[in-house]
């Protein structure tokens, strides 16, 4: 919290990453100047130009560690910040860019660039806390707009913000939704997967696509195991598990044990 | 006396013995409704949604699943076509009146902040009644329990009282036996016995669909009375009590429940529970979906500008983390431990708690069950392989 008089100072920040949960903050319409009277938005580049100077209170952190330039800056952003909260798949696993630990970074390089000399990047995208300590996490790719106000909330009263680690199928049922996988035949991530989102795939008849990462205690091998009984190839399982949160050690060993 | 009060304290199957039994039409059923209506009831009833049967308003018999039913196994559910026209021929669906009585999330009071001082704001009770059509027997006995958990004790739930009382129960012998059903094997069914205001069985006449109805209570009697019918014949009353043998003999599932809680009590380091440990998901739909379980956390919110509060509750399982959370971390913390928790809960330990067994063998938790664990076929691997001593 921010010393008497003063509003607490925050910071948006980005390493490897695409933008949207930044843009979740700005998609507060209704909320921002909310923000803005609560908090000194005191450096958010995909917003307002600012420095870096200083010390914030609140640094919210997007994007996963892709470089050495970024490995070292996000020491910086540490030193800066009170309370570090990382936002969204890329910061809190590494991201869909995370693909890249399951191949040879220099052999896509060579494909993709015509100068590839030109490309300095490391071998493995990693979240965040694989670098810095990291005080609370915000999962999703992106982020919910309703968690990330919730975050900023809870932080400027003090209290633990109310983002529940158990599946997605707690919110799933609690919104009276019918069970895709169960009446449809149709495969779902969700028993697996960290709620937040408000089964928001599966209220729209779609099954969960896992965008919020493990939830507290999955069972792949279990889920695997129904998903295949559905008609689910060793291919496909492995495609299920390897997209935004694909180095999420849980999610990792799964897809693993499905090489076809 | 409150409606609630006068149910619970009915000995089931003794008070109808003097009561008419009378036959309406589909028509008539039209005319229930709109009756239900007109006396201020939000109507509730079963009805086609996303390829299942679930409970939502209707307006008109139209609305009814007619002619469909489910085929319902561990971990599956599709509507399937009927053969005939059947309004109700089919068994429970993902929903269950909990849902309404027992509501997903309420919100219990918030603070607002008026300069220096504060005030509190309660929630206000909804003021709508509920009329709930198709009401089975099983679920008439989990609404039983549900009674018994929040309001027998010293604090009656003053948020399921409000929902609960003045509400409207028409209720339905089953005449179809779902895919995981065992009311049978719970003594919950498939016949009604108390708990209803009408009671309807579904036959077939030479004029086509009939209900054999029976009113349960004093609002039932004022509400049949406005139905066009007539005296139930000896043929009909006969019909609706093969709908019910038939049903019964028909069961998908089947539990023995007399030895329960001393089967589980000397089982509980039994191998089965790492068994299914490695199964279950720990996702919590079984307790969901149960029409008994009652478990809630209570979470708050604030405002960014600090000015207002709130504090609410939603349906919280004994399935998650943080439920059995305390200082050091969860003591339920694997998946053994929860799928035990609850199972014994549900069918031992709910005995010395509450009196009665907390299942009413609906089959939801086996259904929806996302890898289909099976309550029945747990207890059957126990008791097959089990200890037989204490
Ligand atoms: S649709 Fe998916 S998230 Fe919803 S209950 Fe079923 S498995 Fe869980
Ligand atoms: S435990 Fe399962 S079968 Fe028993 S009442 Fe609950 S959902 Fe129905
Ligand atoms: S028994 Fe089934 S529904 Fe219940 S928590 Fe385990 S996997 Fe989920």
């Amino acid at each position: 919290m921010g010393a008497k008089g003063r509003k607490p100072r925050l910071a948006v920040w980005k390493f490897a990453s695409c933008d949207g949960c930044q843009l979740t903050l700005l998609d507060c319409e209704d909320e921002l100047l909310a923000i803005a009277g609560a908090v000194d938005i005191a450096y958010f580049p995909e917003a307002t130009r600012g420095k870096i100077e200083g010390h914030y209170d609140i640094s919210l952190v997007e994007g996963s560690i892709t470089t050495s330039h970024d490995a070292a800056r996000i020491h910086e952003v540490r030193r800066r910040s009170t309370t570090l909260v990382t936002i969204g798949a890329c910061a809190t696993t590494g991201g869909i860019q995370a693909l890249r630990n399951f191949a040879d970074v220099k052999e896509y390089t060579s494909v993709v660039y015509a100068r590839p000399d030109y490309i300095s990047t490391l071998a493995d995208s990693t979240p965040i806390a694989d670098h810095v300590a990291v005080d609370f996490e915000l999962r999703g790719c992106p982020i919910s707009k309703y968690q990330l106000m919730e975050t900023i909330s809870a932080f400027l009263a003090g209290r633990r913000p109310v983002t529940p680690p158990h599946s997605v199928c707690m919110e799933c049922k609690i919104k009276g939704n019918v069970c895709v996988m169960v009446a449809h035949g149709t495969p779902c991530l969700g028993p697996v997967t960290h709620a937040g989102c408000h089964a928001v795939c599966p209220s729209y008849n779609r099954g969960c696509y896992g965008c919020y990462g493990p939830m507290e205690t999955p069972n792949p091998t279990s889920l695997t195991h129904r998903m295949k009984a559905l008609g689910m190839g060793q291919k496909e399982v492995q495609r299920v598990y390897r997209t935004f949160n694909a180095d999420a050690p849980v999610f990792r060993k799964e897809s693993e044990r499905h090489d076809p | 006396m409150s409606l609630w009060m006068t149910r619970l304290s009915q000995p089931p199957g003794k008070r109808h013995t003097m009561v008419e039994k009378v036959t309406v039409t589909v028509d008539a059923l039209q005319a229930l409704l709109d009756q239900l209506k007109g006396r201020g009831y939000r109507v509730i009833g079963p009805t086609v949604r996303d390829q299942t049967i679930v409970y939502d308003e209707i307006d008109s018999l139209a609305e009814l699943p007619r002619g469909w039913t489910d085929e319902q196994e561990g971990g599956h559910y599709r509507l399937v076509r009927r053969e005939d026209d059947a309004l109700f021929g089919f068994a429970v669906g993902p929903h269950s009146w909990k849902k309404f009585l027992h509501a997903p999330i309420v919100e219990l009071w918030k603070v607002v902040r008026n300069g220096e001082d504060v005030s509190i704001v309660a929630e206000s009770p909804p003021d709508q009644r509920f009329a709930f059509i198709g009401v089975r027997a099983c679920e008439l006995h989990a609404i039983a329990i549900q009674d018994r958990v929040l309001l027998g004790g010293q604090y009656p739930d003053s948020h399921y009282r409000a929902r609960r009382e003045g509400a409207f129960f028409v209720a339905i012998n089953c005449g179809e036996a779902g895919g995981t059903c065992f009311c049978q094997s719970m003594n919950t069914g498939p016949a009604v016995e108390s708990g209803y205001d009408i009671s309807l069985t579904e036959i077939v006449t030479e004029s086509g669909r009939s209900f054999v109805t029976e009113a349960g209570s004093e609002a039932g009697l004022q509400v049949l009375a406005a139905l066009p019918r007539r005296p139930a014949m000896d043929e009909e009353i006969a019909q609706a009590k093969a709908v019910i043998s038939r049903t019964a003999a028909a069961m998908g599932r089947q539990m023995r429940s007399d030895d329960l809680r001393e089967l589980l009590e000397r089982n509980l380091d039994h191998p089965r529970w790492d068994d299914v440990a490695k199964r279950c998901l720990t996702c919590g739909n079984c307790t969901m979906v149960c029409p008994t379980c009652f478990c809630t956390s209570v979470e708050d919110s604030s405002d960014l500008a600090g000015e207002t509060a709130s504090r609410s509750r939603r349906w919280d399982s004994c399935f998650t983390m943080d439920f059995s959370y305390i200082h050091g971390g969860s003591v339920r913390a694997s998946a053994r431990s929860r799928y035990r928790q609850w199972m014994t809960h549900k069918l031992a330990f709910w005995v010395d708690q509450f009196g009665t067994s907390g299942c009413v063998g609906c089959g939801r938790c086996i259904t929806w069950c996302p890898v289909g664990i099976d309550i029945t076929e747990e207890v059957r691997a126990i008791r097959d392989s089990g200890s037989t001593e204490g």
